[in-house]
């Protein structure tokens, strides 16, 4: 597609869903990217107008139009509180797919989609060297959040304040795991999702520790791809097709009862964009992306709804913790309330609510990567809203999340620990 | 066309981050709320400041520069829309300090940018309350609610932004700064330029800072709901409730279209065959709120309201007023196109006005939902339709004009609360006369000789 015609002729199949804006502006309480830039062309609105006047062609420069709408955490807020219910995160996600089709991909995002993310013997090759080498390009933070520094590196990582790869990851450490599940017993297949099994290793094994507890068999195949959302956000439809291309074949070859993931994002994309997406690829993708989404659950909504946890009265020295609801988990999928009786079930442990609890943090995934000083104010407010909360511990059940919280904290030099609520569960079993 | 060296003067004045000259960035203030059609403005500016603010004014002022100062883009009648492509918009956004919440004295001094709902979180954590609260206080500018002199449930009992306006300082077209009333209760100092300013426009000045009057909260609130099968009946129960010496806080009203679709959506379970909804809340003193609940229910029944409803608690009152919140989401929904209105008659002409809606609606095959303030007259007829049916949308526009003239008939208003901005200009002589208009546009003159202030908007220039 070279011709800005095309361009705009692909874009007017969005013109229905857009003409449903009404203007309102609504959008600019809840935007974080607005929250931290004030202008109109970063909140849903001012996008929304755009696309429609690219469509209209009413203005030339689709390069302009597509900076402006990766200037987007796709967090989804604009959309849970639109008055007239526009579909934004659909059209989002397309109108990045047309306008990138037309522009073409970055060549580093294309290598990293299209091949590492898509072929995880790779991906995880490339990990497994790069840990050991860590040791000689990171440099301890000194923090509470146990984060690692590269000031070598400050012109790729910026002033980054993140958890090192684990020394072993996840499918390493435990091979494939395939256990039969005992008549009338529960198997989930356990997908730990890319920071689950290469930075958070110990909140997966938190959650391998809370299956086995409850004795529910548990299927993970080594060979697991990324979820694709990445590549979708940045309107590699490809990329994300062949990544879940892989993930159905390995995830269609054993029977289970449900498909659990610590990872909202991750969550999100299996029970939305598999079978979304998987339309398009046709054949046998349609019918297991549809039967795997509607086994997918949260692990949280997992526990509380089908395991039944409940939360027990706190000790009277019980820590704080405060949680931050992550954008998927509470907007894409209403898992609010799951996590927090997650945590009141370790009596160890009470929860107070922060302000704005469910305002995103600011990471939004690859966002980060080149906004990152949009991606740091804005997860400024969560760091103030966290401390102000008086909390010792922020739980969030979002890696990328969790990520994004002991970066600002640990720059801000807060003692506030960040877990994965499962992570606290897991403390008492 | 604004020359480079202007941009580049700008930029030094406000930061290259705070002036905004992309084409893309342009297009995104070349539209508010209103269904109009955008203009897409010259360049748009954002001061951090209010000595910037001045600044801007006046380097525009001696360029010959047309402006429109734009808040949070919201308003219904496209006064924030720019005049033509030699506009350049200025932002209030920058300008976002609450400067003074006086407890003793009971009121606040804010910059323009303040939104709307963040200055009443902050009035009410020292206990106090800022009681104007127009639809879309959550994103909405102090600066626009004056400007507009913006409404919202509460005007029954509360009043309306320019009751709340105690002073003003706003730039005269030519950047020179200009104060008017005071901290103190009485003040007639001068001419009342606060109360000119209010409903202005953005059309006799730039507002830099606003005195506003704070009152004491209530201290306890009871809600009611009830049902009609007939308007008529509706309507009297509204004069009785006033009659009986009761203004509630809040008095809101649906018909039937909305009932329903709003049923459709929550599958909440709606009086579906219902004329009206009235939703009613009293405030104030304990005691005194329980005096006036009885009072209110027993007009309510007096008026032969099919069913009345008194929710126990906070959460039972949330659920029955979501019919309330939903109401506009919900229409917004039916078609691609919302236009609303809110033509304003004296109370008692609620049954006339709503009958001449629907007749309206029926007479040009639109569909119409309205819902709005009961208490004072002020209904937002919601008409849905597609603005890309060009025979739809000029019906609509047939409609509308019809609407005014009933409105106006029944002695009431063009505007209740929305403003008249473009939207609306062309009916203002017919509500009130020449003379009006004329004496308006001399004012602006002699204001404005260069007729750069938001010159389209009102009665024009």
């Amino acid at each position: 597609m070279n011709n800005l015609h095309q361009l705009a002729q692909r874009l007017m199949a969005l013109d229905d869903r857009i003409t449903a804006c009404m203007k309102c502006g609504l959008c600019q309480a809840v935007c974080p990217m607005f929250g931290a830039t004030g202008m109109e062309a970063d909140v849903a609105r001012g996008k929304l107008a755009l696309i429609s006047n690219l469509a209209h062609e009413m203005i030339q420069d689709p390069e302009a139009v597509a900076d402006k709408l990766g200037r987007c955490l796709l967090c989804g807020s604009c959309q849970a509180s639109c008055p007239p219910g526009v579909k934004i995160m659909d059209v989002f996600m397309e109108a990045r797919e047309v306008v990138n089709a037309y522009i073409g991909l970055h060549p580093v995002k294309k290598m990293v989609f299209r091949t590492l993310l898509a072929k995880p013997g790779l991906f995880n090759f490339a990990m497994r060297v790069g840990a050991p080498m860590q040791g000689l390009i990171f440099k301890d933070s000194k923090d509470t959040q146990g984060t690692v520094c590269a000031p070598m590196l400050n012109f790729m990582l910026g002033d980054r304040h993140i958890r090192p790869l684990a020394k072993t990851p996840l499918h390493v450490r435990h091979g494939s795991i395939n256990e039969r599940c005992p008549a009338g017993g529960i198997k989930v297949a356990f997908y730990p999702g890319c920071m689950g099994d290469k930075m958070y290793v110990d909140m997966a094994e938190a959650c391998l520790k809370v299956l086995r507890h409850h004795k529910v068999a548990v299927y993970m195949p080594t060979g697991l791809a990324c979820c694709g959302i990445p590549a979708l956000s940045s309107g590699d439809v490809e990329g994300m097709m062949k990544q879940m291309k892989v993930n159905l074949d390995l995830l269609s070859q054993t029977m289970f009862d449900y498909l659990v993931t610590p990872c909202g994002s991750c969550t999100a994309t299996i029970k939305e964009y598999w079978p979304h997406y998987a339309q398009r690829m046709g054949g046998a993708a349609v019918g297991q992306a549809r039967e795997i989404a509607a086994k997918t659950m949260d692990i949280n909504a997992f526990l509380v709804e089908v395991l039944k946890v409940q939360a027990v009265e706190a000790a009277a020295n019980a820590h704080k913790v405060t949680f931050h609801d992550s954008c998927h988990l509470k907007k894409s999928l209403g898992v609010a309330a799951q996590p927090r009786t997650v945590i009141g079930a370790n009596p160890a442990y009470k929860v107070t609510e922060m302000a704005e609890a469910d305002r995103c943090c600011g990471c939004g995934g690859s966002f980060n990567l080149f906004h990152y000083d949009h991606s740091r104010k804005i997860g400024q407010r969560k760091r103030n809203n966290v401390v102000d909360s008086g909390a010792e511990i922020v739980a969030t059940g979002c890696p990328a999340c969790m990520m994004q919280l002991e970066d600002v904290l640990s720059h801000n030099g807060d003692a506030v620990k960040v877990k994965h609520p499962v992570e606290i569960y897991a403390e008492m079993l | 066309m604004i020359s480079q060296a202007l941009i580049k003067d700008f930029e030094a004045l406000l930061g290259k981050e705070n002036v905004f000259s992309s084409e893309a960035d342009r297009q995104s203030y070349s539209y508010d709320s209103a269904v109009l059609r955008p203009v897409v403005p010259a360049l748009v500016v954002r001061p951090t400041n209010t000595e910037q603010l001045g600044l801007c004014v006046k380097k525009l002022y001696d360029n010959g520069i047309p402006m429109t100062v734009r808040g949070a883009g919201t308003n219904l009648s496209g006064g924030t829309i720019p005049d033509n492509s030699d506009t350049v918009v200025i932002l209030t956004n920058g300008l976002t300090r609450i400067l003074e919440i006086n407890v003793n004295d009971l009121y606040a001094v804010v910059e323009p940018g303040v939104v709307t709902a963040d200055f009443a979180a902050a009035v009410a954590k020292k206990n106090l309350f800022y009681p104007p609260d127009p639809g879309s206080q959550a994103v909405s500018t102090i600066g626009g609610n004056i400007a507009e002199n913006a409404g919202g449930l509460r005007g029954l009992k509360y009043g309306v932004t320019k009751d709340y306006l105690m002073g003003i300082e706003f730039f005269d077209a030519t950047g020179e700064i200009v104060k008017s009333g005071s901290r103190t209760v009485k003040c007639v100092t001068g001419y009342n330029l606060t109360g000119m300013i209010a409903q202005s426009e953005g059309t006799l000045g730039v507002i830099s800072q606003a005195i506003l009057k704070l009152v004491p909260p209530p201290k306890a609130s009871k809600a009611l709901v009830a049902v009609f099968d007939d308007l008529q009946n509706a309507a009297e129960a509204v004069a009785g409730i006033i009659a009986a010496h009761v203004v509630p806080c809040t008095l809101e009203f649906l018909d039937n279209n909305t009932i329903v679709r709003v049923d459709d959506f929550t599958k909440a379970g709606l009086p579906r065959q219902a004329a009206a909804m009235l939703l009613i809340e009293v405030d104030g003193h304990p005691a005194q709120v329980e005096d006036d609940a009885a009072a209110v229910e027993r007009v309510l029944k007096d008026n032969k309201a099919t069913e009345v409803l008194v929710p126990k608690d906070a959460a039972e009152k949330f659920k029955l007023w979501e019919a309330r919140r939903m109401a506009l989401p919900v229409l917004a929904r039916c078609r691609p196109t919302t236009v609303l209105e809110d033509a304003t008659v004296p109370r008692s002409q609620i049954p006339a006005m709503m009958k001449a809606i629907n007749d309206i609606a029926a007479k040009y095959k639109l569909e119409v939902g309205t819902f709005g303030h009961a208490g004072d007259g002020n209904l937002h007829p919601t008409f849905l339709c597609d603005k890309r049916d060009h025979n739809e949308y000029a019906r609509v526009e047939e409609a509308i004009d019809e609407l005014f003239d009933v409105a106006i008939k029944l002695q009431g208003t063009l505007s209740g609360e929305h403003g008249i901005g473009t939207a609306k200009a062309k009916w203002m002589e017919k509500e009130t006369s020449r003379g009006t208009i004329l004496f308006s546009q001399r004012l602006r003159r002699a204001l404005d000789p260069k007729g750069l202030l938001n010159a389209s908007k009102l009665v024009g220039i």
